[in-house]
């Protein structure tokens, strides 16, 4: 209880400390240390409750009630102030819709409204505490060398709000916490109508144009997905009497499949699903540690949680069914629309999308081997696209593009950087890699459902291999001499680069061990049964994953026994590698580019083709939850 | 005991027979062409000889990852043939694939480049049949462990015959040969030169034969797989499979990618997933 309210309310308190502080080295300091808390605190909330069965605690509420309704009322002028002055007629329509059916709510019912318990604690949630803990916090202490080169040396255009980006953080970490904890439906709104605002104010960080614009693009979404959120909460208060979490799970399909089904609209809403998916590809603008906090441990991943809290009452149902399709189509052309980026922030982008279209199609199918390899995504995406989105970052810092044909060589610019790059690709797709156990999950409890489905993992995978390592081998091809640019890298860089990495590798280590102690007792509780990996394939994984660590290794043997030669270019080689003579004596330079393939993989086309179906799924999905 | 045993057995054979496979496709596609061809011997005395030569690198990094590229390939062998997880096989030939690419890449020369993206699209044109084909596996014998699936008591063509045709239409591609042959040809004349294998030679080279043979040995088992029930049989069907890709070999031209990519996704889905959809509306007749 102590633990858990620590870690919603801490986080808020740096926040307010961190508006009033003035000094960079005082700041900085705070940061590293509540980062250092947090952490600990969501370690510790492991240690002390993994045992445990689910724990409720009632936490007094009266006032609390009180100040979450009038901070959401602020909030709401706010928005519509905002609405108003840059005439986003959307936003105002949705936020005074939003407030008018909340004030409606709080008048009619707000007296009777009995909440026996207000917060709770599962595996699941420690699991959760645990992702946005450490991958937020790691995120927090890379973000403090980031923002100083950020207006220092990159963007000094743009005017210094470190101290607010910061505070917006740390209110974004403790919401993220409350929608984990809260069992009462009204709160996991609250926080979750924070985290809407909060990725509105950092999208829009830089105050440009674009920024502006797609900023207020995620708001939009969002606020819809908000007040689906909302309209839910009233459905189920009016069904059943109450608005707490444990107790609407347990009305069963016939009833709870109309709210519920309008909760999982908002989910895909937050956690970027097509057809609302633009958001987050807009998103790219902001600072790159937001997008890795957005792509990584927060805000999609709080759509994604809601959307499995309600996977239970999914299973078999046609509704359910047609969001698992939402899932799949997501996945499908979200992998493909990668094939053809070369901007490096945008294939994370799409490949976050796709990967979060899995989770949701294994949500949609609700069933017990679903749930486990669902919670497995989230975990292993969780952190090698933090440590992605990290690497990217700076080496935008160093070689002022992000785009992937500029990074060919940077295994002999940025060594080190390179290579958790590609221990982090290694981690999105590769065996025996965390997404990779995740798939042979997903692909297993999809052929156990219904094998048709397999479709899109099978289509989908194999595309996700050709742009990952085209990627991964851009980075090591090396055809001139470069210098090394790494030296100037902060401290507070590479502490969290390095800590993922290792992360990346010892989570794939220890995944029976999570899955033994969290995820399985989870499945448990819910479907009275569970799966894991059998004993015999964890060996074999555990020998893939010794042969590849083993790799470096081979590197002792470094240019002995070799003779060096230049590389064959069809013609007499200058000098170089890189340029011969041809015919007709005339001297030639020879290129190397990746194929993108936008004949067949054309982003707009998929876009298109993605945003009509899955909107067509989306009627359907909220259409049969209402048979 | 046993699985020592075959794990040994394993690693002498695959490549024996693998080495002599690769010598009889070149007797046959030389009678082919109306020559004599070489001795079926031959490509264990052209790795012999690979191994003696001078290694000559363009990095000199490139090696290392075709070294692991054989480790792997072996490994992935070793796990079919002890009858693992077939999704663990795949993923694990992928794996080892990967190194390959790399390896080409890593090589940084334009040929070497040309020939790693050819690799790769055609990883992503087969993949899918490939994981069809142990989805459609798993739905007749509701299991994904091949010492399982080889035991069924019916031949799985049975259920599977969409899912076996668009594995051989793959064929090609997985024994590099044309019309598949993108990513390296076996001839030294074309716009590719030798593509992904253009800047390995030596010890390298030979490495990258030897693995073709364990590589060739796994999917002539995966064919195998189809007709477990009659061993004898199998083994014949697996050997006609692998004279119909010397026979194709003979008498295509290679394609371009896209109509590699295009078709291979075509009877992926077509064959492959229609295989699979008639499989779940059918009434389970055993």
């Amino acid at each position: 209880m102590y633990l858990l309210s620590f870690l919603i309310i801490f986080p808020l308190c740096v926040s307010l400390l961190l508006l009033l502080l003035k000094g960079q080295k005082l700041r900085n300091g705070l940061v590293k240390i509540s980062a250092l808390a947090i952490s600990a605190a969501a370690i510790s909330l492991l240690i002390s409750t993994f045992h445990r069965s689910i724990q409720y605690f009632h936490a007094e509420s009266h006032l609390i009630d009180k100040i979450m309704f009038f901070t959401e009322m602020a909030l709401a002028v706010y928005i519509l102030y905002l609405g108003i002055k840059f005439k986003r007629s959307w936003v105002v329509f949705l936020i005074l819709l939003q407030t008018a059916l909340m004030v409606y709510f709080e008048n009619s019912y707000g007296g009777k409204i009995f909440v026996e318990n207000n917060l709770f604690i599962d595996k699941f949630s420690i699991l959760m505490s645990l992702v946005v803990g450490i991958i937020g916090s790691l995120i927090c202490v890379y973000a403090i060398g980031y923002m100083r080169d950020f207006h220092k040396d990159y963007h000094k255009e743009i005017k210094d709000r470190t101290n607010f980006f910061f505070f917006i953080v740390f209110v974004f970490l403790s919401a993220m916490f409350g929608v984990i904890f809260s069992n009462n439906l009204l709160w996991l709104y609250f926080f979750w109508e924070i985290t809407t605002l909060c990725s509105f104010l950092l999208i829009g960080y830089k105050k440009t144009e674009e920024s502006r614009k797609n900023a207020f693009m995620a708001l939009e979404l969002n606020l819809l997905g908000g007040l689906a959120f909302l309209a839910a909460i009233v459905f189920f208060y009016r069904m059943t009497g109450s608005i707490e979490l444990s107790k609407v799970m347990l009305l069963g399909k016939a009833w709870a499949l109309v709210p519920a089904m309008l909760i999982c609209f908002a989910g895909l809403t937050k956690s970027a699903q097509m057809p609302f998916s633009s958001w987050l590809l807009g998103a790219m603008v902001a600072p790159t540690p937001v997008s890795a906090l957005l792509h990584s441990s927060t805000m999609v991943k709080a759509g994604v949680y809601i959307i499995l809290r309600f996977a239970a009452v999914l299973q078999g149902t046609m509704a359910g069914f047609a969001l698992a399709l939402i899932g799949g189509v997501t996945f499908l052309t979200a992998s493909f629309a990668a094939v053809s980026q070369s901007d490096a922030k945008k294939v994370l982008a799409y490949s976050t999308i796709a990967n979060l279209g899995l989770i949701v199609l294994c949500a949609g199918i609700g069933t017990y081997e679903a749930m486990w390899a669902a919670i497995l995504l989230i975990i292993f995406h969780a952190v090698a696209k933090c440590l992605l989105f990290l690497c990217v970052g700076t080496v935008e810092h160093k070689i002022h593009s992000r785009n992937i044909e500029h990074m060919s060589g940077l295994i002999i610019s940025l060594p080190k950087i390179s290579i958790m790059m590609q221990i982090g690709m290694a981690g999105m797709f590769l065996a025996p890699f965390g997404m990779l156990i995740s798939k042979w999950a997903v692909l297993k409890a999809l052929v156990d459902y219904n094998p048709l489905l397999a479709i899109f993992v099978v289509f989908g995978s194999s595309v996700t291999l050709f742009f990952w390592v085209k990627w991964m081998g851009k980075l090591i091809i090396v055809t001139e001499h470069k210098d090394e640019i790494e030296e100037r890298i902060s401290k507070s860089q590479w502490f969290p680069l390095t800590a993922l990495s290792v992360l990346t590798i010892v989570i794939c280590g220890f995944f029976p061990l999570v899955s033994s102690t969290l995820i399985e007792p989870y499945c448990l509780e819910i479907y009275a049964r569970t799966i894991s990996m059998s004993h015999g394939n964890i060996v074999i994984m555990s020998i893939m994953l010794a042969m590849v660590m083993l790799f470096p290794l081979s590197f002792i043997n470094y240019g002995k026994r070799v003779k060096v030669v230049d590389a064959y270019l069809g013609g007499a080689n200058i000098h170089n590698n890189i340029q011969f003579r041809g015919s007709a004596n005339a001297v030639k330079s020879m290129a190397m580019h990746n194929y993108y393939l936008e004949g067949y993989f054309n982003e707009v086309k998929l876009l298109k083709f993605g945003i009509v179906i899955s909107s067509v799924l989306v009627f359907a999905m909220l259409g049969l939850s209402l048979l | 005991m046993n699985l020592i045993l075959n794990i040994l057995l394993y690693l002498i054979l695959a490549p024996l027979c693998g080495g002599i496979l690769s010598g009889l496709d070149r007797k046959i596609t030389a009678r082919m062409q109306s020559r004599i061809g070489p001795p079926v011997f031959q490509p264990f005395f052209d790795v012999l000889k690979l191994l003696q030569k001078e290694n000559l690198v363009v990095r000199r990094s490139q090696n290392f990852y075709i070294g692991f590229f054989l480790v792997l390939v072996v490994f992935t062998g070793a796990l079919f043939f002890t009858g693992k997880d077939i999704l663990l096989v795949i993923f694990a030939l992928t794996l080892a694939a990967i190194f390959f690419v790399l390896a080409g890449f890593k090589a940084s020369s334009p040929y070497s480049f040309i020939g790693a993206q050819r690799e790769l699209l055609q990883m992503m044109a087969y993949e899918p049949i490939i994981i069809l084909s142990a989805v459609g596996m798993y739905m007749v014998t509701h299991s994904f462990t091949v010492a399982d699936i080889i035991s069924f008591d019916r031949p799985l063509v049975y259920y599977l015959p969409g899912i076996l045709f668009g594995l051989l239409y793959i064929l090609a591609m997985k024994f590099r040969k044309s019309p598949f042959d993108l990513s390296t040809s076996h001839h030294v004349h074309q716009e590719l030169v030798k593509g992904i294998t253009t800047e390995f030679s030596g010890k390298a080279l030979a490495m990258i034969e030897v693995a073709h043979w364990f590589e060739n040995m796994l999917v002539l088992g995966f064919i195998y797989i189809f007709f477990a029930s009659f061993p004898v049989f199998g083994v014949v069907l697996s050997l006609a499979a692998y004279f119909l890709v010397i026979l194709i070999d003979n008498t295509f031209a290679r394609v371009k990618w896209q109509l590699a990519l295009l078709s291979c996704w075509m009877v992926a889905l077509i064959f492959g997933f229609g295989n699979i959809l008639i499989l779940f509306i059918l009434p389970k007749s055993t």
